[in-house]
């Protein structure tokens, strides 16, 4: 029976893909929490970026998928919220990939107060041209994670991934 | 005490799962594109955290339900979701309001329940509460431009509130196995939720120029026990006729 460390695992589940944002991993989106040996059986931990993403299914196949063809056997995959699920966890690398695909990478701020009315990412770099110039269009877009931005300067519309 | 608890994942399930189906109505027809995608987007989070609750409710209770089963084959009087989620979307202006007032209560109640001592309802509050917060968001923007805005938009943000006003004393409800789960620091003391809502609602009120007609009015429960209006049977026949009809479709 094929047994792999935590580290060849996740090299592995390098190659599964965000289904709605293919150009980040799992990894880089911060999807894939653990992976052990429970008994004789591997068990790899996701986590939901959004309680309702419709991704996750896919994503627990796909991971599986991914193992089985390492020649793993025994694999479970479980999803687990805690610690819920940040943009903080998102790699440099993936931020970097989202700016070069023309998605804006979610800045870092605090969101403590419970009743705000305001959204806090207003002027948001756009990805295209690097000008602050921008504008919201909507605070919701194509997945739960995006909203929908204009940029001033160089008449362009794109997505921003926002920051929770 | 596990009784307890699944009764109460039930209810907090349930106000999520039928408040995401209802409002999941607008879809395809929200009065502009980006509204439409907004409010399914809204529906999309509520239906994940009533399948993570009734996930939960179903593995408490040990006789192998999931949220599948729990969700698709209970029959109405088995649902235990407040009266308030269940109401018609009506027009813009009560979807609106009715997102409004669940959403106002939600941050509240969430912020109460990552205190709990149960570890899945703390982890469940922690990250529902993320998401809450960009639920009033939108929801008092538009309370705040359909009350403040044009003669049209005030009159019918305000036959909203006064259309739902007499379901929102329901949200507070708690019966004895919920005091017993207060007690033991496992669930939200829905007074102290009460207290706090209810100021959230009179700022909102005065800066919305709006009001309930009839605030001290009689107010109608019945969900909590099961005891539903005309509404939620037709909705729950929509949402479950394919399960029912098909109990082995797989996507």
């Amino acid at each position: 029976m094929v047994k792999i460390d935590k580290e060849t695992a996740f090299s592995i589940l390098e190659n599964v893909k965000d289904p709605e944002i293919p150009l980040l991993s799992i990894i880089d989106m911060g999807i894939l929490r653990d992976f052990y040996y429970d008994n004789n059986k591997a068990i790899a931990v996701i986590t939901p970026t959004y309680s309702g993403c419709p991704a996750m299914t896919m994503i627990s196949d796909m991971v599986k998928d991914e193992l089985v063809k390492a020649g793993l056997e025994n694999v479970e995959v479980i999803s687990q919220i805690s610690p819920a699920w940040t943009t903080e966890w998102m790699s440099e690398k993936a931020k970097s990939n989202l700016k070069a695909s023309g998605i804006a990478p979610p800045i870092k701020m605090q969101m403590t107060e419970l009743f705000n009315i305001k959204f806090n990412d207003d002027k948001i770099e756009c990805p295209f041209c690097n000008s602050n110039n921008t504008k919201k269009t909507s605070e919701f877009g194509s997945t739960a994670c995006k909203s929908l931005h204009y940029c001033n300067e160089c008449s362009q519309p794109f997505d921003y991934f926002k920051c929770i | 005490m596990s009784a307890n608890l699944f009764n109460y994942l039930l209810k907090l399930g349930d106000d999520r799962v039928v408040m995401g189906q209802r409002m999941a109505e607008w879809c395809g027809v929200g009065p502009i594109l980006e509204e439409d995608v907004a409010l399914t987007n809204l529906c999309l989070d509520f239906i994940g955290q009533g399948v993570s609750l009734l996930g939960k409710a179903g593995e408490i209770e040990g006789l192998g339900r999931n949220e599948d089963s729990l969700a698709f084959f209970r029959d109405d009087m088995e649902y235990k979701n407040t009266l308030l989620v269940e109401q018609p979307n009506g027009d813009f202006a009560q979807t609106i309001a009715k997102l409004f007032f669940f959403s106002t209560f939600d941050i509240i109640f969430l912020n109460e329940l990552t205190k709990s001592k149960d570890e899945y309802l703390t982890a469940f509050a922690i990250k529902s509460l993320k998401e809450a917060k960009y639920h009033f968001r939108h929801s008092s923007n538009w309370f705040l431009r359909l009350g403040d805005g044009t003669e049209e938009s005030n009159t019918r943000l305000q036959n909203a509130i006064d259309n739902l006003w007499l379901f929102t004393d329901e949200l507070f409800d708690m019966d004895e196995a919920d005091l017993e789960l207060v007690n033991l620091g496992i669930a939200v003391d829905l007074n102290i939720v009460k207290a706090q809502w209810l100021e959230k609602m009179n700022e909102f009120f005065t800066l919305s120029k709006v009001k309930p007609t009839n605030p001290d009015c009689f107010m109608i429960k019945g969900g909590r026990k099961g005891i539903h209006t005309e509404h939620l049977g037709k909705m729950l026949a929509e949402m479950q006729i394919l399960p029912r009809t098909y109990p082995d479709a797989q996507w």
